[in-house]
């Protein structure tokens, strides 16, 4: 009995003492950026935004996008946050459609590129990019000493049968994307012929990107395909977190014309905040050299600040794609589920 | 004889209701209500949609008979598993106990990775019979297949009929049994006729759990499973989170809500008919040494399997934890320590533990503070509230977690309940599905306590709360037990939930895990692999120690 009466009282002491730090305070002297699970920052520049604002920082991670954006939405009229980070161009026109961003011309938009700037009303700025795009296992094409892809056509041709996995866009963004790169490069007419080609090619579908890369992309673990849908950053990444330091990625990105389907992230103020000139001073820091910089090895994206200095890791093993294909938000807004529908049908029944 | 009255029996239902109509049925109704106002039809045209779709139906169809398929798999492979844990006593045996529990927190992407080392195409099985029968291809292509979706629920559940039966069988009077042969029964004969109706109330109570569990399976389909298998839990998971219709996600959530109930409120009234009263059994008499050939083969070969089915894919993730380029190191362990990117979200382990078991530990207090007077409630004589409560009290257990996650945004906003980005949020979600597993736990043990006992100690004059603390709570002992370590392990090892309501200052092992495998590169993937046989070492020592209570409770009868 005396552990059971001694385990009680821990307990009661730890939620006893998480219970204040939970309440939300309307405390001047603190800002909350709410974000999805991937989302990171070093110590340091958040300290330097503190240090300089004398405020604290807090973060609210509310899973991945779409969670985080349906949570954003259904508490608009008593937001759980100041600023939103995260929502990307597949999600733009929804969030905008809610009507819960207040709209703000940061001056840093000057070092932006125009082609990032997808909201002309000021509510969503762009913070980042990355371009997602076929990434395929160098060893395994020269020990068989096949030509790694170049296209999309590559994939259904016959000597790259059974090579592909892709994610299921209905329940990944970066699969998402891909389709969505389909649909741009394709047309709307076309991408469904393609993917019937793809199936009958015996592509693999898995349901996460962290199931298709560690458990089917064969760089990256046991798997057997050779190709993957990921990022053209992931070769940088392999790179940076190897296990010992190594001079050349065990992979590569596809990223020539037409291939990869750039997703942009964007920041905004949440209506409702009760600090919206801090809130204001957050989304200036965020498109800051300091913070720009400070993306890349984070979350392995590009910083959307074009004066923003990369890392060596980037500069040596992390692409950018030539032309990416371009689908409005407009229309990814409207014709979302429909293309998604469509690309269950066809290739998954 | 009156042992309580219905008055406090009203009393003892009142603390898990206000719960439940706090914590449960307010954000419930809340995100319904406005998901449905959110479509001009009230959710009318998703309902039709979802009855001429033929694909919800599917949907429907697909989830029901993989329950029931899965349900009737796990009970046959454990059932011999249990026999062997009720009636033998053997080395290492509360060592196994525990470690057969632990597939149970073990996230979904981490069984997968598993599950591939071992029966992927270049895994150890298919190394192994390409090498000995000299192949070309790996002849199991087992990955995204219904067998593997099959394997994995067995793989979880186990443990589920194990505890849950064993508990109960462990207390059987092995004595009814060998009358019955002594009158000229058949061994078979024996078991089929005397020990499987006494133990029927066990094994029902441990199939609805288990066909709930898969029922509502929403990892193990969508990562194992792939994408051409969808159960209705991954179904709202896709018009919520990715598709962003509330509408559609609301209308296939209270389907969800209503067929369970249905099948509860049949399920609770059958139970109720095969309970019977049992003297309970030392065990000292109910179990023994395996002494005969026979014995010991039962005994070897059902823990062989344990090993084997349960073990071998544990066994493969610490290997992978220790397997670095320059050969066996603990390496990707030294590297948890290291805040290697200075990011302000890196997870110290010790945090990481600190945090699930303190939150694991509130979750199991809470539900066995609600599980206990809903069960002693439940387990009084039958009248319509309680058939109406038992069924009732199953719901949060089949309730979409990202449908509750979006109910608690909506619902708990404003003081004195503005818990919404509390990370006390994080046991109470917990304790939702853990609370009907305490009840389902107990209710068999209470139903099984002769009123006799009961009405004895009353006439030495004992009151309500002595008769309770001297005959109901030794007998109860070994159920509590169960209970409080199915509590403690699901909040170990939830993680729809959690990944709604978890905040960084408050990481949990399994968001860790997360976060690891959510960039490319070796060390991320070792890393993971560490913090996985951490979180399977830790769990195992806190099961082992659970298990303590009990030796000390279970020899009073």
């Amino acid at each position: 009995m005396i552990k059971i009466g001694w385990i009680i009282i821990l307990t009661a002491a730890l939620s006893l003492g998480w219970v204040p730090t939970g309440i939300a305070s309307d405390n001047t002297s603190e800002i909350i950026l709410m974000a999805h699970d991937s989302f990171s920052v070093s110590k340091t520049v958040v300290a330097e935004f503190e240090n300089r604002h004398h405020v604290r920082l807090r973060f609210l991670k509310a899973g991945d996008t779409g969670a985080m954006l349906n949570q954003a939405i259904l508490s608009k009229n008593n937001p759980m946050a100041d600023v939103l980070f995260g929502v990307d161009n597949t999600f733009l026109s929804r969030a905008l459609a809610a009507d819960m961003f207040i709209p703000y011309p940061s001056s840093h938009l000057g070092d932006v590129p125009d082609e990032l700037k997808l909201d002309p009303t000021y509510r969503l700025l762009p913070v980042d990019f990355g371009d997602v795009c076929l990434n395929y296992d160098k060893k395994w094409f020269a020990a068989k000493g096949l030509a790694p892809p170049a296209s999309l056509e590559d994939l259904i041709a016959p000597a790259y049968e059974g090579l592909t996995v892709v994610e299921n866009p209905a329940t990944s963004s970066p699969g998402l994307a891909f389709l969505l790169a389909t649909v741009g490069h394709f047309g709307p007419d076309g991408y469904l012929d393609f993917w019937k080609k793809l199936r009958d090619a015996n592509v693999q579908v898995t349901a996460s990107w962290k199931k298709a890369y560690w458990g089917s992309f064969s760089a990256a673990s046991k798997g057997d395909r050779p190709i993957v849908v990921s990022y053209a950053s992931s070769p940088a990444a392999e790179v940076h977190f190897a296990e010992k330091a190594m001079e050349e990625s065990p992979s590569a990105a596809v990223v020539q014309n037409g291939t990869a389907f750039r997703q942009i992230e964007f920041v905004g103020i949440l209506r409702g905040t009760k600090r919206a000139d801090m809130a204001r001073k957050l989304v200036d820091f965020m498109l800051e050299r300091t913070f720009q910089e400070d993306i890349p090895l984070q979350m392995f994206v590009f910083p959307a600040n074009k004066t923003a200095v990369l890392p060596a890791v980037f500069k040596r093993h992390a692409r950018i794609a030539e032309h990416p294909v371009f689908v409005s938000p407009q229309d990814i807004a409207a014709y979302r589920e429909e293309w998604i529908e469509a690309w269950t049908e066809t290739v998954l029944r | 004889m009156k042992h309580i009255s219905s008055k406090s029996y009203a009393l003892l239902a009142a603390l898990p209701l206000v719960f439940l109509a706090i914590f449960y049925f307010y954000p419930l109704i809340k995100i319904l209500t406005v998901s449905l106002t959110l479509d001009e039809t009230l959710g009318f045209g998703s309902l039709k949609r979802l009855i001429t779709r033929g694909i919800y139906l599917r949907t429907l169809w697909f989830t029901t008979w993989q329950a029931v398929v899965s349900t009737i798999l796990t009970l046959l492979l454990a059932l011999p598993g249990t026999y062997v844990f009720a009636r033998y006593q053997f080395w290492g045996k509360a060592l196994l106990r525990s470690f057969t529990t632990v597939p149970f927190v073990l996230p979904t992407v981490v069984v997968a990775a598993a599950f591939h080392s071992l029966l992927g195409p270049g895994g150890l099985v298919n190394a192994g019979l390409m090498k000995w029968f000299h192949l070309t291809s790996p002849p199991v292509a087992i990955d995204q297949t219904i067998a593997l979706i099959l394997i994995a629920h067995v793989f979880y559940n186990y443990t589920v009929v194990l505890r849950i039966v064993g508990g109960y069988w462990s207390r059987l009077d092995p004595g009814l049994t060998e009358s019955a042969k002594m009158l000229g029964a058949s061994p078979g004969k024996a078991f089929f006729k005397v020990t499987l109706p006494l133990l029927s109330p066990a094994i029902l109570a441990a199939s609805l759990l288990v066909f709930i569990f898969c029922f509502s399976s929403f990892g193990v389909i969508l990562i194992l499973g792939g994408p051409r298998f969808a159960t209705i839990e991954v179904e709202i998971y896709r018009q919520a989170i990715h598709l962003l219709n509330l509408p559609m996600a609301a209308v296939l959530s209270l389907v969800q809500i209503l067929f369970t109930f249905a099948l509860m409120w049949v399920y609770t009234r059958l139970q109720r008919s095969r309970s019977m009263a049992l003297k309970p059994a030392s065990r000292a008499v109910t179990q023994k040494k395996a002494d005969g050939g026979i014995d010991r083969l039962i005994l070897a070969a059902n823990v062989s399997f344990m090993i084997l089915f349960l073990g071998l894919p544990m066994f493969s993730l610490m290997v992978q934890s220790v397997t670095t380029e320059t050969g066996v190191s603990l390496g990707f362990y030294k590297n948890l320590f290291e805040n290697a990117t200075e990011s302000v979200f890196f997870v110290p382990p010790a945090d990481a533990v600190f945090y699930s078991l303190g939150f694991a530990l509130a979750a199991l207090l809470i539900a066995l503070t609600l599980g206990v007077p809903a069960a002693v409630f439940l387990a009084g004589p039958a009248n319509r509230a309680r058939s109406l409560l038992d069924p009732l009290f199953m719901l949060p257990l089949s309730t979409s977690a990202v449908t509750l996650g979006f109910g608690f945004i909506l619902a708990l906003d404003k003081p004195p309940l503005n818990l919404r980005t509390s990370p006390i949020l994080v046991p109470l979600a917990h304790t939702l599905v853990a609370f009907p597993f305490v009840v389902r736990s107990l209710l068999p043990a209470l139903r099984s306590i002769p009123p006799k006992l009961k009405d004895a100690a009353a006439m030495m004059g004992a009151g309500p709360l002595k008769v309770w603390q001297t005959v109901d709570l030794p007998i109860l002992g070994r159920a509590l037990v169960v209970g409080a370590v199915f509590a403690f392990t699901i909040s170990l090892g939830e993680f729809g939930a959690t990944l709604f309501v978890a905040r960084p200052q408050t990481p949990t092992m399994p968001l860790a895990i997360y976060r690891f495998l959510g960039q490319p590169g070796a060390a991320n993937y070792g890393q993971a692999m560490a913090m996985s046989s951490i979180l399977m070492l830790v769990s195992a020592a806190g099961f082992m120690l659970m298990e303590k209570f009990r030796v000390t409770q279970g020899e009073e009868f």
